[in-house]
């Protein structure tokens, strides 16, 4: 039953693969539509079974895939807890995205539309193998599937140079961290004689943790490199940003949600291993802070609304490494999954604001949506406050935990990170808000016409069934048009076309639902200091286990799947059993207590800084710019990061393969000694048929001389 | 006498063969290669092969070389370009050359080998001499080697079919 | 005494004469001519060896020999039948199409 769960999306890539050309668009959207919701529901299913039974864990062996000697991989799936929760974040929200994509993207041709559809279920389908691998190999299958997907999906618009570039880039990137992981994975196989999960797991809790750099540190260093490919950290983090080429319910899905994700995913999964590295932890948590601050200082000047949230996405995945390198496994999974939920929840938002605005992405251009966009305005505004930490809100719960965590940490220079993570999320809250004030507050500043009515329009698509716009039935704008450019053409068409529109339906419930998976998501995570019982880190504690070791697991009630419709609040109140952690430390309620108001007084301090700057007086924010003009730029250019890899490593690579690679080798070396046995043989031949003179006689002497030499030969 | 019959025969045999090769007008080479399968035939008859003897004199001398002749006529063969200079300026190109030079290696090869080998002498018993028997001939002829002679029937077919298709006169 | 030295001997200077014939003869006719020369010397050979050896091998041998040198000499003077008619010579040095 695990494999339907990536099966379902596979058939709907399949569908829409090989018959999408021929499908309408209603039909394509609800094959992979279906696909997700299939799949979330097969997952739904799985996980209560799972968590009714009481075990820790579900395997199912699909096939035997490697078989060689010593090298036995099955292609098996495995759900524990952890998969649990990450299977419901990705097919729910992944459900939630499809839907929303079906608006999204309606004004694409029909192929292009079945070809979007086709490649967002492929995804699906490799995170799903990716999340739910019983062993490295099948993991890394899911892993370089989803890189390869995040491929496609930002260059879809590929006639567009920007976007090709940019798709070429995040899979580069994305390779060389993979090339760690595989070094990685070699490494441990050698060491440990097996990649499965669980047998690394036990093999390594059987060691002692090392105190030096030993085999185990190299092996998780190299697979915290492939994790900073695919999660954007410090140093492979510069393919995020370019992503936003790509349409935005992709930076919704793959830039935000999962796919990055998948390096916090691979930490938490082989927990032990990490646990007995402790020097690769401490540069995780290092490389993780850091990151988080630098991309959280670029995100305070930038222009392009989904640049800021892809610097954010950078960020917030900077906290989550920060929690894993501190040993809190659970903490940094949980603000994976609240992250999830208001992440997406923004760059859908963000996606509707561009929608709306007939494709315009510069924050300078935008104001005074609030009133036309009220749908859009509510929800991202609470996205935005769930991210900057506002108490009661699912950010402030999973952020204040791994800060938490951070401060009571045992890692060396914890609390210097602590301290960084703390302005950072100073910093989260400022410029996330600057988002908010510039786009939907004040005036307006972009060239759409004004509108006759303040409400929003009628819901113009369906899942099924579509009214096309007479926009669109006079004279259609092809596919091959720019980044999210919906038909720059129609602005100044006739009907209601011409004017910043609200999202329709299929984009604005999944909006609603975000909003309110941003609201609950994290009393899941409700913590002792509060009365809770923080259930999501006893639910997820047997996970980070080895399995020799029997973690009193408390038989809870049955976590509620995450799902929009079923609520389930975790009241205050209920009893918590003792719970054994090891290697955490526990402090008293009251630091945490004091840390929580802190991290408020931070969250509230930032909305006032942007909202003075951005929301009263604006001129003030230009003055500053002014007067640290230098700062300002480096900001505003990333810190130079893309410039000083091309020059130290893409240039020379460049010129290094044209000119020794290309010219010498290829066309010199190999094209010449083809080319020269080519000749040779030309040359050879054209010696050799001289001895065709055509003469008779010629022939019967060379023949006859021949006869001479044998009949010499026997007889002298 | 026998051995003056034998010296007197090789002699006519290899001074025509010379002439058959070395002179210009074809015609007289066919009348020179028939003198020199008399002189073969006598060599035969010497050998106590009378039957071959004959049977070279009827085909050979009788009908091949006749062939040979009506070619000649037919095709009106002009003499050969008369040779200019020594022998070895006649010679064309390298190959023939080379080719002559090594039919003289040859035979001084085969000569030299061949008058090493130890004075051989002939048998002389009648079992020996009975080889002139036609009858004997004919016995073997159609018995072990019926299949020879019926296959080399088969091959005269094709060889006539042949020269008739490949001598016709094009349409 | 005449021995069967002799006879080899005198076959292979009649062989060696008709392969010169061969080589140096620029007409076809007198080519041919020449082949049938050394053809005779081989069946002197036999013939001698078969009598020395006192069997009527030899002469069987020779019997094919003759038939099939027929044979040779009707397709062969066809085919110079109809060379002649294609090129109106008979020098094998004419007849250079093959030559590269």
């Amino acid at each position: 039953m695990l494999l339907l769960i990536p099966l379902l999306p596979l058939a709907g890539f399949l569908v829409n693969a090989f018959a999408g050309r021929r499908l309408p668009k209603a039909v394509s959207g609800l094959v992979g539509c279906l696909a997700m919701i299939g799949s979330f529901a097969v997952s739904s299913a799985a996980v209560w079974g799972l968590v009714s039974s009481g075990e820790h864990a579900v395997e199912q062996t699909v096939f035997s895939w490697l078989s060689s000697h010593s090298l036995q991989v099955p292609f098996a799936l495995r759900l524990d807890h952890l998969s649990a929760l990450m299977i419901l974040v990705v097919t729910g929200i992944g459900s939630l995205i499809h839907i929303y994509s079906v608006g999204y993207m309606h004004e694409e041709p029909d192929g292009e539309y079945a070809r979007y559809f086709s490649y967002l279920n492929l995804f699906a389908a490799f995170m799903l193998v990716l999340v739910l691998g019983a062993s490295f190999p099948v993991m890394f299958i899911g892993w370089e599937g989803v890189g390869l997907c995040s491929y496609l999906l930002i260059g879809f618009w590929f006639h567009k140079h920007s976007a090709a570039d940019a798709g070429k880039k995040a899979f580069v990137v994305n390779r060389i961290g993979d090339f760690g992981f595989i070094l990685g994975m070699l490494l441990i196989f050698t060491t440990f004689g097996t990649l499965d999960f669980q047998g690394v797991a036990a093999a390594a809790a059987t060691r002692a943790p090392e105190t030096a750099v030993g085999v185990m540190t190299i092996a998780t260093m190299l697979l915290f490199v492939g994790a900073t490919g695919k999660s954007a950290q410090i140093p492979l983090y510069v393919w995020l940003p370019d992503a936003m080429e790509g349409p935005t319910p992709v930076s919704a899905l793959i830039h935000a949600a999962t796919m990055v994700t998948a390096g916090v995913y691979m930490i938490g999964r082989n927990a032990v291993l990490f646990e007995h590295a402790p020097i690769t932890l401490a540069i995780v948590a290092g490389i993780g802070v850091a990151t988080a601050l630098m991309a959280g200082t670029i995100g305070l000047v930038q222009h392009d609304i989904k640049r800021v949230l892809a610097y954010s996405t950078v960020s917030q995945l900077g906290f989550m490494f920060l929690a894993m390198g501190v040993g809190s496994f659970a903490a940094g999974i949980f603000h994976l999954y609240t992250h999830a939920f208001f992440k997406a929840l923004l760059f859908l938002g963000a996606g509707a604001v561009i929608h709306a605005l007939a494709g315009e992405q510069d924050l300078r251009n935008m104001g005074g949506l609030k009133r036309q966009l009220p749908i859009t305005y509510w929800t991202f505004l609470i996205g935005a406050l769930a991210i900057a930490g506002v108490p009661g809100l699912a950010g402030f719960f999973s952020k204040d935990e791994i800060l938490f965590r951070t401060f009571t940490a045992a890692t060396p220079g914890h609390t210097l990170m602590w301290v960084l993570g703390v302005v950072t999320s100073l910093l989260t809250a400022i410029y996330m808000f600057r988002l908010v004030f510039l786009a939907f507050h004040g005036e307006r500043r972009h060239e759409a016409p004004m509108p006759q009515q303040s409400e929003e329009e009628e819901p113009v698509t369906q899942v099924s069934g579509t009214v096309p716009p007479p926009a669109l039935a006079a004279g259609h704008v092809p596919a091959v048009h720019g980044s999210d450019h919906h038909a720059a053409a129609q602005q100044g068409a006739p009907g209601h076309h011409g004017m910043p529109h609200e999202a329709p339906w299929s984009m604005a419930v999944p909006l609603i639902l975000l909003a309110a998976g941003s609201v609950l998501a994290g009393y899941a995570g409700l913590p002792h200091a509060l009365g809770g019982s923080n259930r999501i880190e006893q639910f997820l504690e047997p996970a980070f286990h080895a399995p020799t070791q029997a973690v009193e697991i408390v038989a809870s009630a049955a976590q509620p799947p995450i799902v929009p419709v079923a609520l389930g609040l975790q009241l205050p109140g209920d009893a918590h059993a003792g719970e054994v952690h090891a290697g955490e430390v526990h402090a008293d309620a009251a630091t945490e207590l004091r840390l929580m108001a802190l991290s408020s007084g931070i969250a509230f301090a930032g909305i006032g800084i942007a909202a003075y700057f951005w929301l009263r007086r604006r001129d003030a924010a230009a003055a500053v710019a002014d007067r640290m003009r230098p700062l300002h730029r480096l900001l505003l250019d990333k810190y130079y990061v893309d410039e000083a890899y091309d020059a130290l490593l893409v240039q020379p690579l460049t010129t290094l393969s044209r000119t020794v690679l290309w010219r010498g080798v290829d066309a010199g070396l190999v094209d010449g000694a083809v080319n020269g046995v080519g000749l040779a043989v030309g040359a050879g031949s054209d010696a050799l048929r001289r001895a065709q003179t055509g003469s008779v006689r010629t022939y019967a002497a060379m023949f006859f001389a021949g006869v001479v030499v044998i009949v010499g030969h026997y007889l002298l | 006498m026998d051995v003056v019959a034998f010296y007197l025969f090789a002699a006519v045999a290899v001074v025509s063969s010379l002439l058959v090769v070395g002179q210009r007008n074809p015609m007289y080479s066919v009348m020179l290669l028939i003198a020199s399968f008399g002189a073969l035939a006598g060599l035969y008859v010497l050998l106590d092969a009378p039957f071959t003897a004959v049977t070279q004199i009827i085909i050979y001398a009788g009908a091949i070389m006749v062939l040979f002749l009506f070619v000649v006529m037919l095709l009106n063969v002009p003499r050969e370009e008369a040779a200019v200079g020594p022998v070895t300026a006649t010679l064309g190109a390298t190959g023939i050359r080379i080719g002559a030079v090594l039919s003289a290696v040859l035979a001084i090869e085969l000569v030299w080998a061949l008058s090493r080998l130890a004075p051989t002498r002939f048998g002389d018993d009648a079992e020996v001499t009975g080889i002139s028997s036609v009858a004997r001939i004919g016995r073997t002829l159609f018995t072990e080697h019926a299949f020879a002679f019926e296959a080399t029937s088969i091959l005269i077919l094709a060889a006539m079919v042949g020269a008739t298709v490949l001598a016709r006169r094009e349409r | 005494m005449v021995s069967l030295n002799h006879y080899l001997i005198l076959s292979a200077v009649l062989f060696s004469i008709g392969t010169a014939g061969v080589f140096l003869r620029r007409n076809l006719i007198t080519v041919l001519l020449s082949i049938e020369v050394m053809l005779n010397a081989v069946n002197l050979t036999f013939i001698s060896v078969g009598r020395y050896l006192g069997t009527v091998d030899g002469q069987i041998i020779v019997f094919f020999v003759m038939t099939v040198a027929a044979a040779e000499a009707a397709v062969g003077l066809a085919l110079v039948i109809a060379l002649f008619r294609h090129r109106e010579t008979l020098n094998p040095d004419a007849f250079t199409s093959l030559k590269w």
